[in-house]
């Protein structure tokens, strides 16, 4: 079995079926001239073999990521003003300010879901892009592991925009402190909803499909 | 006629489907995904618990969130403060985002869910129940009211020093439906449902 895994894989696209993005049903693959028109008899989702235009979709969202990343962390997310006073936060400053406070686990929390996690899901999808353009044969269940993770944390960086949220609605009028939203909110909750896209138009199957011989079993 | 085959939706490889013991799960041969789980009366359980999820749900939107004391005011918040100020500010993108992952895609999710399998327990569909369930399915991971809570702890842990921060009864209850939705996650088998669905075609 281990053996010959790697050429003679016994895939759906293979076997001239594919599976329905929408419910999972195996469904003989429609003839050419249905492509693109074709749905599930069970759940009515349109039936493709791979997610349609997987990698150029991936791109545009990841290239527009990488360009809302930097005025999300330049950018204040929060403006405190107390007694006359304002002072500015990035999401940056908000992590420091929680280490010199001492609160060390709130701000590794805060620094992994708004600084490590949507960079590394930038680097992580890149990465996997070009292995797949590049048609790489190398460790392919470790790049499909690495992808579930991407899908599965990107949500956490949600978490510096609810913060956001709860605390302009705690701290405001009637009080000597106010806070309000910083723009830099907005193109950070832009990256994290973007990113989360494009996990999704990525298909791992595109990983696994380098590894066989021939490629028309899978061309669209 | 139950499906003898599946194919794994990370690597395309083609599985056998064999009966699994409870709770159980079987993963890729290949690359180590889920394939699919076998999980007893996963229609009752989702059904019983996207009931209580919405109830849940109304609850966290009637009674006070969270109150803030200082000087000796005490402001309320309800869970839709956020947003409404948000909006206030211009932020309108980021309210409605707010708005939607941390309450109204819940709503929707858990409302589909009950529209879908509540009939289905009666042998009954109603119309475009197949539509409305794969709705139900793509809108899960924007479903966000885990991160929507971490949220609040670390904005407590924030404002602790400035002032004192009272846990309203909606609090408690968007608390419960977290764990509900999490449960929601683990209990239902998509797989199930769609059986179940051609069982009545």
């Amino acid at each position: 079995m281990a053996m010959n895994r790697v050429h003679a894989a016994h895939t759906a696209a293979r076997s001239g079926l594919l599976n329905c993005h929408g419910c999972s049903l195996l469904v003989r693959r429609p003839s050419v001239a249905d492509r693109g028109h074709a749905r599930c008899p069970r759940c009515g989702a349109r039936l493709h073999l791979r997610k349609p235009n997987s990698i150029v979709r991936t791109w545009a969202l990841l290239i527009a990521a990488f360009i809302f990343y930097i005025p999300a962390n330049l950018l204040p997310v929060t403006i405190t003003t107390y007694l006359g006073s304002t002072q500015s936060d990035t999401i940056m400053s908000g992590v420091i300010f929680f280490m010199k406070t001492g609160s060390w686990g709130i701000a590794l929390i805060i620094f992994v879901a708004s600084i490590v996690v949507p960079i590394a899901k930038l680097i992580v999808l890149s990465g996997l892009l070009l292995s797949v353009q590049r048609r790489s044969r190398w460790r392919p269940e470790e790049r499909t592991r690495l992808y579930r993770i991407t899908e599965l944390v990107g949500r956490w960086s949600m978490l510096d925009v609810f913060v956001v949220t709860v605390m302009v609605a705690l701290v405001r009028l009637g009080f000597l402190t106010t806070i309000e939203a910083g723009s830099g909110v907005v193109y950070f909750a832009a990256v994290v909803v973007i990113t989360m896209i494009s996990a999704m138009t990525f298909d791992p199957r595109l990983i696994w499909d380098a590894l066989e011989k021939n490629d028309e079993s899978t061309a669209h | 006629m139950a499906q003898t085959l599946i194919a794994c939706h990370e690597c395309d490889l083609l599985h056998r489907v064999q009966p699994l013991p409870e709770k159980s799960n079987a993963r890729c041969r290949r690359c180590g995904a889920l394939l699919y789980v076998h999980f007893p009366k996963t229609i009752d359980r989702s059904l019983a618990l996207a009931i209580t999820g919405l109830v849940l749900l109304v609850i966290a939107n009637i009674y006070p969130f969270l109150s803030l004391e200082s000087q000796g005011t005490i402001l309320e918040t309800t869970l839709i403060t956020g947003t409404i100020i948000l909006s206030q500010e211009g932020m309108v993108g980021v309210a409605i985002l707010v708005l939607l992952t941390s309450m109204l895609i819940p709503c929707l999710l858990l409302g589909a869910l009950v529209y879908v399998l509540w009939p289905m327990k009666m042998h009954r569909h109603l119309p475009a129940n197949r539509r409305i369930f794969r709705l139900a399915l793509t809108l899960r991971p924007w479903s966000m009211t885990e991160v929507f809570l971490l949220g609040i702890l670390v904005s407590v842990v924030k404002l602790a020093k400035m002032a004192t921060i009272i846990p309203g009864t909606a609090l408690f209850s968007f608390l419960g439906l977290v764990f509900v939705l999490a449960a929601v996650n683990t209990f239902l088998v998509p797989r199930t449902v769609w059986e179940k669905m051609d069982e009545w075609r």
